[in-house]
């Protein structure tokens, strides 16, 4: 998922809004769940029109479901690629909350996953419980920086975010690659650009390893539901919270409380950022052990969509991003088995997207009725 | 064309919005629409145009009954919408403005912009509307707005013309000349109908007045026989007393003092031009001016949100000029802003949520940076039920709340706080006429308890019934300032134009 055009601010401003406000049953279950089922009905056709019979891609659904929930190490492929996309779509929900639209989650990723594998390797001797703690840290301070920069820009000078976040992204990718290949970071005796390995002391542990080794569900996905709690009761349930949430629902009624706009903007990117580098962080301390170019793999970007799908509620997110992981993790089944390419699942995701972010196809579709007072009618954009 | 609604009812869920209204407006006259803020007349109009359909009961025009699928099916029918909020694209001229959707058009699609132009041009000058159709909207004032407005139904063929609160953002001035208008609109045969809940409008220019209260009809009146007051207790059912009761004000000591505050715009243009007063506890001080003659500004620079370029604020004897608008909140300044949906809440938070919007990081309401649910919980319970907040349910959302209760909301949370001043710009401003007595009798109980009070108004009405000494603002400046006993309502219009000196 690639953004290339950038909304006005005030497209952005309604945008945002629509995606995180009167959260009901109908907007936060209903249209999600239809969506998904939309969309894996249209993900039939399009097989279908691929020269496969419907009988095909009923299998090839059947190898979704098998490669996602039909066995444990299923189950735990589906939560290892749920792990980053909750921390990524936290880091996307909270800014939203805020009014702000971080399209930076790959950059912050790579940035904070290369903190948390310098700290990883570079380190020894440590305990596993100071270590790994370590290089989490690492990883959401490098990512808070990432994250600082935006920010800052937009609170001083009104640089838009997007513009930012995404020059941002460019930058980390590159720099990833640079530090690749200097003696600080590549691993000895290789020309390719590989990092060296981390630590025993600091990889997230394999929740299910004593099962079967090949059960790569880590200790991540526990971080990754905290910091879904912690998001979910800073948003609510602190002062901060409070402040995101005015100054991303009316900035003019936040500035009238004497609430200052700036640390929002900056305190908030850099949770966000923060929460993109735990997401990085993940990959490397739990999966790859090492870093490689552009080892974020688009879950930045993804974070979007989960934080669209889940409606920008931390609980919502992490049902997204298990939904998502499920995709993900089918999907290799689906193209090994039932010999359907993987790009399928990428279709079925943006649909879901199109499907959430325009709820009255949705609402068309399936004839359901159409919420009564619609306040929208007689304001006029010049009011 | 006369038109009739006959038994017009429009449910939504939980709520009878209309209930069996009937009304008639005879061909060529002015009937006027009064009641209190959710009364139903915007859903009725929103029936008449088309944009919802009612659940039973007829539209009849001439006595021919109608069907509106939508709102085009209305204004083929002849019924054109003012609405309050003009629909008009800032940085296009008149005529294209008028012509949006209408356009004339040459062959292959063309423009015809002389066409358009002619036709923008005879309408204006057939209802004596004069406006330059080559003019940007942008650089109009408001009332020559709602002339092209009016243009723009009158282009589309509207004979009977609906006008929502249509005097609610125009000057004195402006709405004199918009009575001209109306009258001009009403020899030419058309029929107009005249929302609004400005009951001295109403008897002004109405033949005919309907009153509406919770969704039904409860009475006509004759608008040569009718009081205001008359007019007033069919609204609320009750009577009511518009004027404020209040003994004279007792000045004690000076809260707030501002020396040659001037503020300036991007541009260097003074928006606040040596800008003097002060006000004291115990009394009422009243600023009157025609809306954009620097009050807002004035607000903004007693309570820190726009800064100052030169001068003194000072609050208590210390000065204030530059500290942060937290710091004043917490000095003991309350603030009920003049735009409470774009300032004065978050539509989309709780009630309960907006009645500790600028006091939540404080005890009781937090504590270690932890809102204190329970704290929040109890004391807006508290306030609704004392504000008289309705619905009083603190779960729903700010934005829910009609215009009166979320201005009573406001209200609560700024004067439920006991601070040494108060500063309400319009605190009534398009709300209904129960909640307005209440408001003032909650300004005039917090001047009796000692407090300085500052009012903003561009009602000349509420500035008199307030007031203990009034101060004038014209261009930025405060051309006048007069104790309320030693002057008249029509000496401060004078000054709101600019004219007395």
């Amino acid at each position: 998922m690639t953004v290339t055009q950038t909304p006005t601010e005030a497209e952005q401003r309604g945008f945002v809004q629509q995606l995180t406000t009167s959260v009901n049953w109908r907007t936060g279950l209903l249209i999600p769940f239809l969506a998904v089922v939309t969309a894996l009905l249209i993900g039939i056709v399009l097989i279908m029109l691929t020269g496969s019979s419907f009988g095909q891609a009923m299998d090839a659904y059947a190898a979704l479901l098998q490669g996602s929930v039909g066995s444990v190490k299923a189950i735990s492929e589906t939560l290892t690629a749920a792990t980053p996309l909750i921390l990524a779509g936290l880091s996307v929900a909270i800014a939203f909350r805020a009014g702000l639209f971080n399209i930076g989650g790959e950059g912050q990723m790579l940035v904070g996953g290369m903190c948390a594998v310098f700290v990883g390797f570079s380190i020894t001797g440590l305990p596993i419980y100071v270590h790994l703690p370590l290089a989490l840290l690492a990883g959401f301070i490098g990512g808070a920086i990432w994250g600082f920069i935006p920010g800052i820009l937009k609170a001083k000078t009104g640089a838009h975010e997007v513009i930012v976040t995404i020059m941002l992204n460019y930058i980390a990718l590159r720099l990833v690659d640079f530090f690749l290949k200097t003696e600080l970071f590549q691993r000895e005796g290789r020309n390719d650009p590989v990092s060296k390995t981390v630590e025993a002391s600091a990889q997230l542990t394999q929740l299910l390893g004593w099962m079967n080794p090949a059960l790569r569900v880590h200790l991540g996905l526990i971080v990754a539901l905290i910091a879904a709690g912690v998001i979910n009761w800073l948003l609510f349930r602190t002062t901060t919270g409070f402040e995101f949430r005015a100054v991303g629902a009316n900035p003019n009624a936040a500035r009238y409380a004497g609430m200052s706009i700036t640390k929002v903007y900056v305190l908030v990117m850099m949770i966000a950022g923060g929460l993109a580098g735990l997401a990085g962080s993940g990959q490397i301390l739990g999966v790859l052990d090492r870093a490689t170019p552009g080892f974020s793999s688009n879950i930045g970007f993804d974070g979007i969509a989960v934080a669209l799908l889940g409606r920008s509620n931390p609980w919502g997110v992490v049902a997204a991003a298990v939904l998502f992981g499920g995709l993900r993790a089918g999907g290799q089944q689906m193209q090994v088995s039932a010999d359907v390419g993987i790009d399928l699942i990428a279709v079925i995701q943006a649909l879901i997207i199109i499907f959430v972010a325009a709820p009255a196809l949705i609402t068309a579709l399936y004839r359901l009725k159409t919420p009564a007072v619609s306040t929208q009618i007689s304001k006029g954009w010049a009011s | 064309m006369e038109l009739q609604l006959r038994g017009i009812t429009k449910r939504f869920p939980g709520v009878l919005a209309n209930d069996d209204v009937s009304l008639t407006a005879r061909s060529g006259t002015v009937l006027a629409l009064i009641g209190e803020n959710g009364a139903g007349k915007s859903t009725l109009m929103n029936v008449l145009s088309g944009l919802y359909r009612s659940d039973a009961g007829e539209i009849l025009i001439d006595g021919v009954h109608q069907t509106f699928r939508d709102p085009g099916d209305a204004i083929k029918a002849g019924i054109g919408m003012v609405h309050q909020h003009f629909m008009l694209v800032p940085v296009f001229s008149v005529y294209e403005n008028v012509i949006l959707g209408v356009e004339p058009t040459k062959a292959g699609g063309v423009l015809n912009r002389r066409e358009a132009r002619r036709e923008v041009k005879e309408i204006s000058e057939r209802y004596g509307l004069a406006v330059d159709p080559d003019a940007k909207i942008e650089n109009l004032p408001v009332g020559i707005q709602q002339r092209v407005e009016i243009i723009k139904v009158l282009l589309r063929g509207a004979k009977i013309l609906v006008f929502d609160e249509p005097t609610a953002v125009l000057t004195p001035q402006e709405v004199e000349e918009f009575f001209g208008i109306v009258a001009e609109l009403k020899a030419r045969g058309a029929t107009i109908i005249f929302i609004t809940h400005k009951l001295k409008e109403a008897l002004a220019v109405a033949d005919d007045i309907t009153v509406l209260r919770g969704g039904r009809v409860v009475g006509h009146a004759d608008p040569t026989t009718a009081t205001p007051e008359d007019l007033a207790a069919m609204m609320v059912g009750r009577e009511i007393d518009l004027t404020v009761d209040k003994e004279p004000g007792t000045p004690g000591r000076t809260i707030l003092e501002l020396t040659d505050v001037t503020m300036v715009d991007d541009y260097g243009r003074p928006l606040l031009n040596k800008v003097s007063l002060s006000v004291a506890a115990g009394e009422i001080v009243g600023v009157a001016g025609i809306q954009g003659n620097g009050q807002t500004e004035l607000v903004e620079a007693i309570t820190g949100l726009l800064p100052i370029s030169s001068g003194r604020v000072e609050f208590d004897g210390a000065d204030i000029s530059n500290r942060s608008v937290r710091d004043r909140h917490v000095l003991g300044i309350a603030h009920v802003p003049e735009d409470r949906n774009d300032m004065g809440m978050v539509g989309s938070f709780t009630i309960k949520e907006n009645l500790v919007l600028d006091s939540y990081y404080a005890a009781p309401y937090s504590k270690g940076g932890r809102l204190q649910k329970a704290s929040i919980q109890e004391s807006a319970l508290a306030l609704v039920e004392a504000y008289d907040v309705r619905p009083p349910l603190i779960e729903n959302t700010g934005g829910a709340l009609s215009g009166g209760n979320a201005q009573k909301m406001i209200v609560a949370r700024e004067f439920s706080r006991d601070v040494p001043l108060v500063i309400c710009a319009q605190p009534t401003r398009g709300i209904d006429v129960g909640s307005i007595e209440y408001i003032h009798e909650q300004i005039v109980r917090k001047r009796n308890e000692g407090k300085a009070i500052l009012i903003v108004s561009t009602e000349l009405d509420e500035i008199f019934a307030l007031s203990d000494r009034i101060i004038v603002m014209y261009d930025g400046k405060i051309v006048a300032e007069r104790l309320v006993g030693e002057t008249t309502p029509t000496e401060i219009g004078l000054f709101m134009a600019g004219k007395g000196s």
